[in-house]
């Protein structure tokens, strides 16, 4: 081999790598544009949060012990809620004027444009919950920001676990004559092996505590939901859109 | 020929049963502190285990179905999965029944309980997906994909009694280092799975054949339209 050829091997990989990640950024990127500019669903997924937590005071007492030990299961019901109105709209938006069929037929792989879509809308709602979670600290008089680091990482972890089946089922059904139904019905379930990692964790993480080695278990039900299902929808979304 | 197949399973099956049913109520004794109702488990893991292994059927032939996109492998999922789910209810309602007579209560929320009624919403929620659409092609792809996405809950309800400290008993087959039955009590229960396998396959057989049937006359309204 030549020293020529050798190092358009050791280069070429890299600009791959480097040409892929663009892809998918331009993707994302087009998302939150759009979403910028016309803020229709942040505004409802927002608006539909506060609704929540507004009704979820009638449904108990609000008290001080009540809300301490509830506090993650509140949180987490809100975003999962109000997360399905923005997941619904990922795909479901690019179907006017076959906007969907442009971005299939463009350079961009079905991996990246999955994975384009699930960072925005990562984005669209970790910014819901920056705005949820104090709004829930006033509301419900609790203190949130004493374990503020692991708190985020919860918070990361389990809104990227939200996003990635959310985003692949929003993939699932956009062409179902019953999307909106059947998306919840779908979702949901699929969901609760991370809801319930979140839950106890950030109501263990509110409550005052650190994460011990007791609920340790928690962080890595996150970690293996987000890797497993991060690469199972990598590797399905071509089948899905494509077939 | 698969007439005949189902007709022997079909007679097989009901004598393994039978058998079986007569060694559990009669020749069994008692258990030291459940008393009589511990014979529950006698259904509910055979049917645990039976409604996974449809489970697992279905996610081989999703599996196949993507790679070969042979409409037969949608159809074994399809049936597959239909029966689990039967299993799976079997699972549910006997576990209640036995919880109310031990615990005093129907239902509680522990790890291994909610994974399984999680694995029953799902594999629902598939068979209602199945149901939301029309175009066949589709219908098999979205399907096979879901079927494998659900597949990952089946194994945390397996591993659940071992990742979480449960209400529910934790392991007592020896293939899971349990031993905590007594001799001659452990073999029926892998009798009764054997028999409900048997169960198990007569009824996908007979539902892939309905599924045979509902693509023959699909194609023959096809043909029709055509003319």
């Amino acid at each position: 081999m030549t020293p020529a050829g050798s190092i358009a091997t050791t280069v070429k990989p890299e600009l791959a790598a480097l040409r892929w990640v663009r892809g998918a950024a331009a993707v994302c990127a087009k998302d939150l544009r759009s979403e910028l500019r016309s803020k229709d669903t942040i505004n409802a997924s927002l608006s539909f949060a506060l609704v929540i937590l507004l009704l979820f005071s009638f449904a108990f007492d609000p008290g001080v012990d009540t809300v301490r030990e509830i506090s993650g299961g509140l949180l987490w019901l809100v975003f999962a809620f109000a997360g399905a109105l923005v997941l619904n709209r990922s795909y479901a938006r690019e179907l006017v004027n076959d906007c969907l069929d442009a971005l299939l037929s463009s350079p961009v792989s079905g991996a990246q444009l999955f994975l384009g879509k699930c960072v925005a809308n990562f984005v669209l709602l970790v910014a819901v919950e920056v705005i949820c979670i104090p709004v829930f600290g006033i509301f419900y008089n609790v203190n949130w920001t004493r374990h503020l680091g692991q708190l985020a990482i919860t918070f990361a972890l389990g809104t990227w676990a939200l996003t990635v089946i959310g985003t692949m089922f929003s993939a699932m059904t956009v062409n179902l004559r019953l999307r909106e139904l059947m998306l919840p019905i779908l979702v949901y379930p699929m969901m609760i092996p991370a809801l319930m990692a979140a839950i106890q964790l950030t109501t263990v993480l509110m409550a005052g505590n650190t994460v011990s080695a007791d609920n340790l278990i928690w962080f890595k039900v996150l970690i293996g939901f987000d890797i497993i299902f991060t690469i199972l929808g990598v590797s399905f979304v071509d089948t899905v859109l494509i077939g | 020929m698969r007439n005949r197949i189902i007709v022997i399973l079909a007679f097989a099956a009901a004598a393994l049963l039978s058998f079986n049913l007569y060694k559990v109520f009669m020749v069994l004794p008692d258990e030291l502190n459940q008393g009589a109702i511990y014979r529950i488990i006698y259904i509910h893991v055979p049917s645990a285990i039976t409604c996974f292994t449809c489970f697992f059927a279905a996610l081989v032939s999703s599996v196949l179905y993507l790679a070969k996109k042979d409409m037969r492998f949608d159809g074994v999922a399809a049936a597959a999965t239909e029966v689990g789910v039967v299993f799976a209810s079997i699972v549910l309602v006997t576990g209640s029944i036995w919880a109310r007579i031990i615990w005093g209560i129907w239902w509680t929320w522990d790890a291994r309980l909610t994974s399984m009624f999680v694995c029953w919403l799902l594999y629902a929620g598939y068979l209602m997906l199945r149901r939301a659409i029309d175009e066949p092609g589709q219908r098999a792809r979205l399907c096979a994909v879901m079927s494998i996405f659900a597949f990952t809950d089946v194994i945390i309800v397996w591993k659940s009694i071992e990742w979480w400290r449960t209400q529910h008993p934790g392991p007592v087959l020896s293939i899971r280092n349990g031993g905590g039955m007594g001799p001659g009590m452990e073999a029926p229960i892998w009798w009764n799975y054997l028999a409900l396998v048997m169960l198990a396959t007569i009824l996908i057989m007979v539902r892939m054949r309905q599924e045979d049937i509902r693509r023959e006359i699909d194609s023959m309204r096809r043909w029709a339209h055509a003319l």
